[in-house]
């Protein structure tokens, strides 16, 4: 087997050397200089950059050949997928193995069981017929590469192989799929340590590990000098080793893990700088606000096992149990909610989205990947992973409506508005990723799922690119975010102003960046939707994009353009930061053209098949996955409604905010009526942070706790002590009464008694002969007279 | 002659001594009456002696004769001993095992 | 040759005889146990002992009787005379001779005793007849061969017993009543 796909067994690997990184950094960073620690961070995260590239050639070998079969090592378990008639993959052959003499003994073992592989390294079991569905599109149904070791087991050990074998042996004899989950695991629950390696992954692992590798230069520079710049290089290399673990789990267990930590690498680096309180309660914000949604996360990983038998919480067997034809869709609704709640927090959507602003007091590399391109983007691969789940729990085939999608809309637009009134431009930016945020549960809540991945792919190079176009302004002006005192860099800072001016367009959507095609394809996706259109998305998504367009040039033009506002003299980043920059740049303008549409209208048609939704083919997996689902055909008109209404709102902001308002741009409308309404509630963030801070939590610090105490001291306590009391008194009673007053009384009786008994029959002994003769002949004739009367 | 006259005499004089050795207080009067009761039994053995033809009751009174005999010689003896000690044979002042 | 005591005029007589000693008996045996006077006591004493001697001449039993003189009357009360003597009783009448507290419940037990035999007395051997007309003494079997053959053959260990027993009652007294 080639190195490509071998290494999509040995994906853990990624993680594992970033975790290395991390602790080598923690013990020798100290010694080393600054470069030479820096320097440890950046060779482990561009070998995994490397092998990230690898997987994703292999990945790209195995969608193509057109014989891939299930591939599983360690412990794994799973069957072909069941869904639709993708079941019949005829007989699996027998597994080869490189040189192995023992395949042949195994051949017949593990013809019915072509999961267990043993030690040999896995092999790609050859004669397996893909079947592809034809028609328009094409499904490949690769089997994704999994890899797991099964840590503890409930059950019968064992008993799921010999389950599963006998279950397969039927499937594949029939030919027909199974109706319902699969036999494997029914009697067992297994917990497994596992990776998985299919499309969704290998893109995550590139995005990761490119723009952490861009970030881990960036910051030579960037953080050179600081007081904390171990703590900070640590942190970044456990921080990518979590996304990595996070986005190659198995299941969700794992995922969970993943989660946690990259939620407490979050808090390490935002509160890099905690000697200021703000940067450390924004810190506390951002993890406690992410606490609030991962009691969502918990209870839909519960729900979910629990609803698909309690077996096994697999990605795999969770997806294939949303799928089968007796899904419990009640229970699925749930967990699919519930999971959402992780979402909510975790990807910054309305209300749970507070903390990501805040997030801002961090250092901009941090920003850049951790809030923008990465973590943030966690929850949108949590649902993309577990799509089953929410495309049967939410009905998203047949509803025109759905509770993602409705707060996907909401966030795009309540992010979008809220970046008009900033005057901070991280602050801006942050806003901006909460819109795009919105945009990809958007289109994960009306069934675009490949358009919400493209999008997050997308979205990671041109928001990374801002903001560190951003850190470099700031660089610049002293360390300032203050648009206030920004202006006219674009004379002083080319390479700057060039990249941030291209990844603006990106992020407005304009042909030909990558975000024209990504954002276009969502919002074809919502008006075309599945089974009926999502109108009211579609609506979210074309106000959104006129506002990005609107903010977005704002925040170009007092940035860039206009006269500089600050004291001294600004200057370009050294080549450390804006090569960086460059390169980001180049990713935002191509990287739109990997799902080029596929279309037969001019002049789209001229693009040859081959090189036509290349994204969509590699990454969209279609094992265990909804088979009737409805792709967004790019649809030019609505591109050109975007497109016309975006330049109209870039025209009307460049009035609005442009040389006219040159010398203060903060006076104006936003004082007059009725406006100064709105101003006030966007400046106060829709006055959501009152409401958590103000209202509940401290009514919970103070008039709940204050009633729990008096509760506590007044109602439980008195109970206790009247436990004690009770005893004590019953004590006494027992004592005086029946101890001392009946059992001391009876026993002194008894005493008394012998004594008196005593004292008469002494009587009797005088030491008179004649009566004690006396006494003798009367019992003598006592005895004579019974004996007489009765013998 | 009946037998039972002969049993009705031994039984009052038995009766009788029993009387007297409760509630004489001489206790030379006491051995008299102890010989009142010897002297009864002798006659119930000898009527029953003749009564059934056999001489073994008679014999046996014989018996009894010698041993009241000798009882009352050793009684007197005593009776001296605690005359001399206690210069009265009231036996109410012999109470020394009074308890 | 033994005496003919069956006829029916001898039967008579001896139960007359009988009725008047019985009688004489009984009232001196009660004056025994309630006389004032201690020598009168044993003298009443010597009166009982006499009456049952002429009982057993009564029963056939001559041996008995007169061993009954000898001894009882002839030994017997001279000791208790000799102990009168001796212990300085009281000549003449005395009050001091009951155990007035004693006397009721003594007469009581008495009479119940007395109830009690004369019940199991009569009920038990109440029409035996004691002789039987035509009879002889040698047929009663007490006459003096008789018993002094019962003596010397089949109680002659009990005999000897009793020797041995005056021996020791004998040098018991003298011990116990040595002046020393």
């Amino acid at each position: 087997m080639d190195l490509a796909t071998n290494m999509l067994t040995k994906i853990w690997i990624l993680p594992a050397v970033m975790a290395g990184s991390f602790v080598v950094i923690l013990l020798v960073g100290k010694r080393l200089p600054e470069r030479g620690r820096a320097m440890i961070g950046i060779v482990a995260v561009a070998l995994c950059f490397v092998l990230s590239l690898l997987s994703a050639f292999g990945w790209t070998q195995r969608v193509d050949s057109e014989d891939a079969g299930v591939v599983a090592c360690g412990s794994a378990r799973y069957q072909e997928p069941i869904v639709g008639g993708m079941a019949e993959h005829g007989d699996v052959g027998a597994p080869k193995s490189e040189g192995g003499a023992e395949a042949d003994a195994e051949a017949a073992a593990a013809r019915t069981a072509p999961l267990v592989v043993g030690e040999s390294a896995a092999a790609l079991p050859t004669s397996v017929a893909a079947e592809e569905e034809g028609a328009e599109e094409e499904h490949h149904s690769t089997p994704p590469v999994m890899c797991a070791w099964t840590w503890f087991e409930i059950g019968t050990p064992g008993a799921a192989v010999a389950q599963e074998s006998d279950a397969h042996a039927e499937g594949s004899a029939d030919g027909d799929h199974a109706e319902t989950v699969s036999a494997d695991n029914q009697a067992n629950g297994l917990f497994e340590f596992g990776f998985l390696a299919d499309g969704l992954t290998v893109m995550m692992l590139i995005t990761v590990t490119f723009i952490s590798l861009l970030v881990h230069i960036y910051s030579l520079e960037y953080l050179h000098g600081d007081v904390r710049h171990t703590h900070y290089y640590a942190f970044l290399s456990l921080f990518t080793s979590a996304m990595l673990f996070y986005v190659s789990s198995s299941n969700t267990l794992q995922m969970l893990v993943g989660w946690e930590l990259v939620g407490l690498c979050s808090f390490g680096l935002i509160g890099h700088w905690w000697e200021e309180k703000d940067n450390s309660d924004a810190a506390l914000k951002a993890f406690l606000t992410n606490r609030v949604g991962d009691v969502g996360l918990i209870l839909g990983v519960i729900i979910t096992f629990f609803a698909a038998g309690a077996t096994s919480f697999n990605v795999l067997h969770l997806n294939e149990y949303a799928l089968s034809d007796g899904a419990n869709q009640a229970l699925l609704l749930v967990g699919a909610l519930c999971l959402f709640g992780g979402v909510t927090s975790k990807s910054g959507q309305f209300p749970l989205h507070t903390w990501l602003p805040d997030a801002m007091a961090g250092p901009t590399p941090v920003s850049a990947l951790i809030h923008a391109a990465t973590m943030v983007v966690a929850g949108v691969y949590l649902i993309a992973r577990l799509y089953a789940v929410f495309f049967e729990g939410l009905n998203i085939q047949y509803n025109s409506i759905n509770y993602v999608a409705v707060i996907g809309g909401i966030t795009v637009l309540g992010g979008a508005l809220l970046a008009f009134v900033q005057t901070d431009l991280k602050k801006v930016l942050a806003y901006s990723t909460i819109s795009q945020l919105g945009y990809m549960v958007m289109a994960l809540g009306v069934g675009a799922w490949t358009a919400g991945v493209f999008h997050l792919f997308t979205h990671a190079f041109f928001k990374a690119c801002l903001f560190l176009g951003a850190g470099s302004v700031a660089h610049a002006c002293h360390h300032t975010f203050e648009m206030g005192k920004m202006g006219g860099l674009h004379k002083y800072m080319k390479t700057t102003y060039w990249t941030f001016t291209i990844a603006t367009l990106a992020l407005i959507g304009l042909f030909p960046m990558a975000g024209f095609w990504s954002k276009d394809e969502i919002l074809a996706g919502a008006a075309q939707g599945q089974d009926q259109s999502y109108t009211l998305m579609f609506v979210f998504g074309v106000l959104g994009a006129i506002c990005t367009a609107a903010y977005m040039t704002r925040a170009w033009f007092l940035t860039f353009r206009g006269e500089y506002r600050g004291h001294g003299t600004p200057h370009e980043s050294p080549k450390v930061m804006t090569v960086p920059l460059v390169l980001l740049c180049a990713g935002a303008v191509a990287f739109g053209f990997l799902n080029f549409p596929f279309t037969d209208t001019f002049p789209f048609s001229l693009m040859p098949e081959g090189l036509t939704l290349r994204f969509e083919h590699y990454v969209e997996p279609t094992f265990a996955f909804p088979e009737e689902f409805a792709h967004p055909k790019f649809d030019w008109r609505i591109a050109l409604l975007t497109t016309v209404l975006a330049v109209v709102s870039m025209l009307a902001a460049y009035q609005f905010y442009g040389p006219r308002f040159g010398r203060s741009p903060f006076h104006g409308w936003s004082k007059k009526q009725p406006f100064a309404f709105f101003y006030k509630v966007l400046v106060n963030k829709y006055y959501l942070d009152v409401l958590y801070t103000d209202i509940i939590v401290r009514h919970t610090k103070g008039a709940v706790a204050r009633a729990a105490y008096w509760v506590n001291m007044h109602i439980i306590d008195p109970v206790v002590v009247g436990a004690g009391v009770v005893a004590r008194v019953a004590g006494g009673f027992v004592y005086k009464f029946v101890d001392q007053g009946a059992i001391d009384r009876v026993v002194n009786a008894s005493g008394t008694a012998s004594d008196e008994s005593g004292q008469l029959l002494r009587r009797v002994q005088t030491g008179k002969v004649q009566q004690y003769a006396a006494l003798f002949f009367g019992g003598a004739i006592l005895f004579a007279f019974f004996l007489v009367l009765f013998v | 002659m009946l037998l039972n006259q002969f049993l009705f005499l031994a039984a009052a004089l038995f009766c009788i001594g029993v009387y007297g050795v409760m509630a004489r207080r001489n206790a030379v009067m006491v051995l008299m009456s102890i010989e009142l009761i010897l002297n009864a039994v002798n006659i119930n053995l000898v009527a029953f002696s003749t009564f059934l033809r056999d001489p073994s009751g008679s014999v046996f009174a014989l018996f009894v004769i010698a041993v009241a005999a000798a009882e009352v010689g050793v009684g007197l003896a005593l009776v001296l001993m605690l005359f001399r000690n206690k210069k009265s044979i009231d036996i109410d002042d012999v109470d020394l095992l009074k308890g | 040759m033994s005496p003919i005591l069956a006829d029916v005029s001898v039967l008579v007589a001896q139960n007359i005889a009988f009725g008047i000693l019985a009688v004489g008996m009984i009232i001196a045996a009660l004056k025994v146990v309630t006389t004032k006077n201690v020598v009168h006591a044993a003298l009443y004493l010597v009166l009982v002992l006499a009456g049952v001697a002429a009982q057993y001449i009564l029963l056939a039993s001559e041996f008995v009787a007169v061993t009954q003189v000898l001894v009882y009357i002839g030994a017997i009360v001279v000791l208790f005379l000799f102990g009168i003597m001796l212990t300085e009783a009281r000549l003449g009448e005395s009050d001091n001779l009951d155990n007035k507290p004693m006397r009721p419940y003594a007469a009581a037990i008495g009479v119940l005793m007395l109830a009690l035999l004369t019940f199991v007395l009569y009920d038990e051997w109440g029409s035996d007849e004691l002789l039987v007309a035509g009879a002889t003494t040698a047929e009663l079997g007490q006459t003096t061969e008789q018993v002094s053959d019962a003596i010397f053959s089949a109680y002659l260990v009990p005999f000897e017993v009793i020797s041995v027993l005056l021996l020791a009652a004998l040098i018991g007294a003298i011990v116990l009543a040595r002046r020393d």
